[in-house]
């Protein structure tokens, strides 16, 4: 009797043991299909109201203006539930590959780095991918030196600091660089994400693309120099950046908040980091085939960080949006495409300037990434 | 072994008496306490499996296959040390003081005052991490520049205070004095009721013999509640071992190894890093992100199997 008793007991362990295991490998399963329409007469006209619901997750860097574009969408649409989640990039892309949500926000292209590309293509079929830009915004380098208003940071320059080649605010190349500011003797104390981040990628590209003598690592969401102050989040490099004296960072423009933002030397002239100036380097820039890989509505850049035109800032985070042309349904797919719609309008953008400062698309980009996600049926 | 065999006759007896209800009541009763214990071994065990099937394809991979490139070894060692040095820290911090604020509440404190005390300690364990964690990178960390520049200073010949000390204050120190705070309580819970339980024949034997308070505390007291303090602090240890929330808000990690406390590079503790890098990281990063966990459940699961066998060897027979 007893020992049966015990029998059963363990039977039962190992089958939560196993219930548990299978959980583990398992991804949650498709949230993203579209439910059913309660008013199929609607459909046709472009302005027609899309109904259902449908999820997207990725980059936290455009959470703030997802959730703004979701807000109005949903109040313009009754019956249509859009939500986003901000697990990050690195989790959206996986999502989005694993079905689990209808589209992604990214803030580096599907690449074949890691095979993504290959596989978010795969997942769309028989339809295609749909990868537009939809979040432009400039990395500022914030500093916390009293008493110096303006800054302005040669390329080279500014790739030494964060290299910690150079240690003192009154080393003689940023002396060169400042005439007629006094400059403190403090340490210079570089801070950078201790999280890996799409902004941490998208500065290094800029530094070992403008200086590649002096920076000479990897470009990776994770930062490469040891030994500097590390703090996590936007929030944290601000805040780490406003503790110290003798501070420099680099942050999302909009969040500086009261911080010196330092001048970039692009060709011979000093660009600061406005939405406006950002916004104009995509239209300087190349799309790069290697990341399209043919796909004709994906729409991924090149940025041309070297430039040299006057009033473009080259220090950018460009976030995109993933999406499929076919999705199970009819009726997903409209939603989809009425958000990423909205989302690229120019109502769409003045709404994410204003949520995060983000830097509208220009008016030549925006005619290609609408055509783009016209695709979608 | 008797008095099983009595409380099973009391049992029967009972039983009969009753009419069987109070057997079935028994029986019900059995198996749950007995469903409970194998639902958390199978809980633990089921952590272990996912940990090992997830962590796997990290654990086998050549070191050019992972995403740092180098191996994971390599990767995970400056990680554990850094968990490690942090949890280390806290409990040479908390454990003095949680055993002195035990003796204080136990022996020392007049009654009222002990209970106010021995409420506002317990407090402490109410306050969620992430509050400690900004509470680190605000007040603490900001306070405390000065005073790791005083040590850089004056003891900067030793070591862990070789500095350059860090502008911001978010140092091994500061983040092991938070961690301290948040395992105060649980350490001082548990010396709190094993000095509470020592006998008082003990004490007033002591006293007659002569002995000064802090006498009596040193040959009954203490003795007494050893091993129960030894538990307390592995309790807190595994605590300060997992926190997560708070070190990866407030701790500057550069990597690297270093006993340096007061600087701006730091290494990263497992759990800090897993919450900093998982939102990220997509493809064997997770696996690697997993199979660093793995390191930390053996870690945690070495220390408790440690803490037992002192344990053992210290009770008094």
């Amino acid at each position: 009797m007893s020992s049966s008793r015990w029998l059963a007991v363990f039977a039962a362990a190992l089958v939560l043991v196993l219930g548990l295991a299978a959980c583990g490998g398992s991804d949650s399963s498709s949230s993203g299909s579209s439910s059913e329409s309660e008013n199929e007469s609607g459909g046709g006209a472009p302005s027609a109201e899309v109904s259902g619901e449908i999820a997207g997750a990725g980059s936290t860097a455009q959470e703030a203006s997802q959730k703004a574009w979701i807000a109005e969408f949903e109040n313009a649409n009754g019956g249509a539930t859009v939500s986003y989640d901000g697990v990050g990039s690195g989790g959206g892309r996986e999502k989005f590959i694993s079905n689990a949500v209808a589209f992604a926000g990214s803030d580096t292209p599907l690449s074949e780095a890691e095979g993504e590309l290959g596989k978010a293509i795969k997942r769309c079929g028989p339809g295609e991918l749909v990868e537009v830009p939809d979040y432009i915004s400039p990395i500022a380098i914030v500093y916390n030196l009293p008493g110096v208003e303006e800054l302005k940071l040669e390329p080279e320059t500014l790739a030494k600091i964060f290299n910690q080649e150079i240690e003192n605010w009154n080393d003689p190349e940023i002396e060169k660089e400042n005439p007629g500011v006094e400059l403190p003797e403090t340490r210079i104390v570089p801070v950078n994400r201790s999280d890996e981040s799409g902004t941490t990628e998208n500065f290094t590209d800029y530094l070992s693309k403008v200086a590649p003598s002096v920076w000479t690592h990897e470009v990776s969401g994770e930062w490469p120099v040891k030994g500097g102050e590390a703090a996590s989040g936007t929030s944290g490099v601000i805040e780490a950046v406003s503790a110290g004296e003798g501070a420099i960072g680099y942050a999302d423009a909009s969040q500086a908040g009261e911080l010196g933002k330092a001048l970039i030397k692009v060709g011979s002239t000093w660009a600061e980091p406005s939405p406006e100036a950002a916004a104009k380097i995509l239209d300087l820039s190349k799309e790069d085939p290697e990341l399209e890989k043919g796909q004709k509505n994906v729409i991924a850049f090149e940025i041309d960080r070297k430039t040299e035109a006057s009033g473009v800032y080259p220090i950018i985070l460009v976030s995109s949006l993933i999406g499929c042309t076919k999705y199970k349904s009819a009726d997903e797919a409209a939603l989809v495409k009425a958000y990423f719609e909205y989302a690229i309008s120019p109502e769409g953008q003045a709404l994410s300037a204003e949520a995060s400062g983000a830097a509208p698309l220009s008016a030549e980009l925006t005619k290609k990434v609408e055509a783009a996600v016209g695709a979608i049926e | 072994m008797s008095s099983v065999d009595t409380t099973t006759n009391a049992g029967q007896i009972l039983a009969a008496a009753s009419g069987g209800r109070r057997r079935r009541g028994d029986r019900i009763f059995s198996n749950a306490a007995v469903v409970a214990a194998v639902t958390i071994l199978a809980l633990l065990a089921g952590v272990a499996v996912f940990l090992v099937t997830e962590g796997f394809p990290a654990l086998t991979a050549s070191s050019a296959e992972l995403p740092k490139g180098e191996s994971f070894l390599s990767y995970v060692a400056p990680l554990a040390f850094g968990t490690c040095l942090a949890g280390v820290l806290a409990m040479i911090i908390a454990v003095p003081l949680a055993i002195a604020v035990a003796l204080f509440i136990t022996h020392i404190a007049p009654a009222r005052i002990a209970l106010t005390l021995g409420f506002f300690v317990d407090l402490l364990a109410a306050i969620p991490s992430i509050i400690y964690g900004l509470w680190g990178i605000f007040v603490l960390g900001p306070a405390a520049v000065p005073a790791m520049k005083w040590l850089e200073a004056k003891l900067g010949w030793i070591p862990i205070f070789e500095g350059p000390a860090s502008i911001t204050g978010r140092t091994m120190l500061v983040v092991g004095l938070v961690l301290a705070v948040m395992i105060l309580p649980i350490v001082s819970a548990v010396a709190r009721e094993a000095f509470a339980q020592t006998p008082r024949k003990l004490q007033e034997g002591a006293q007659a013999l002569g002995a000064t308070r802090w006498e009596t505390i040193r040959t009954t007291v203490l003795p007494f509640g050893k091993s129960s303090v030894i538990s307390g602090a592995m309790l807190g240890l595994g605590r300060a071992l997992g926190e997560t929330m708070a070190v990866a808000i407030i701790l500057s990690v550069s990597g690297g190894v270093t006993f340096n406390l007061i600087g701006q590079a730091n290494p990263s503790t497992i759990a800090a890093n897993i919450a900093l890098n998982f939102p990220e990281s997509s493809g064997l990063a997770i696996n690697l992100l997993i199979a660093t966990g793995l390191v930390l459940f053996v870690i945690t699961l070495a220390t408790n199997f440690i803490a037992r066998l002192i344990i053992a060897r210290s009770q008094p027979q």
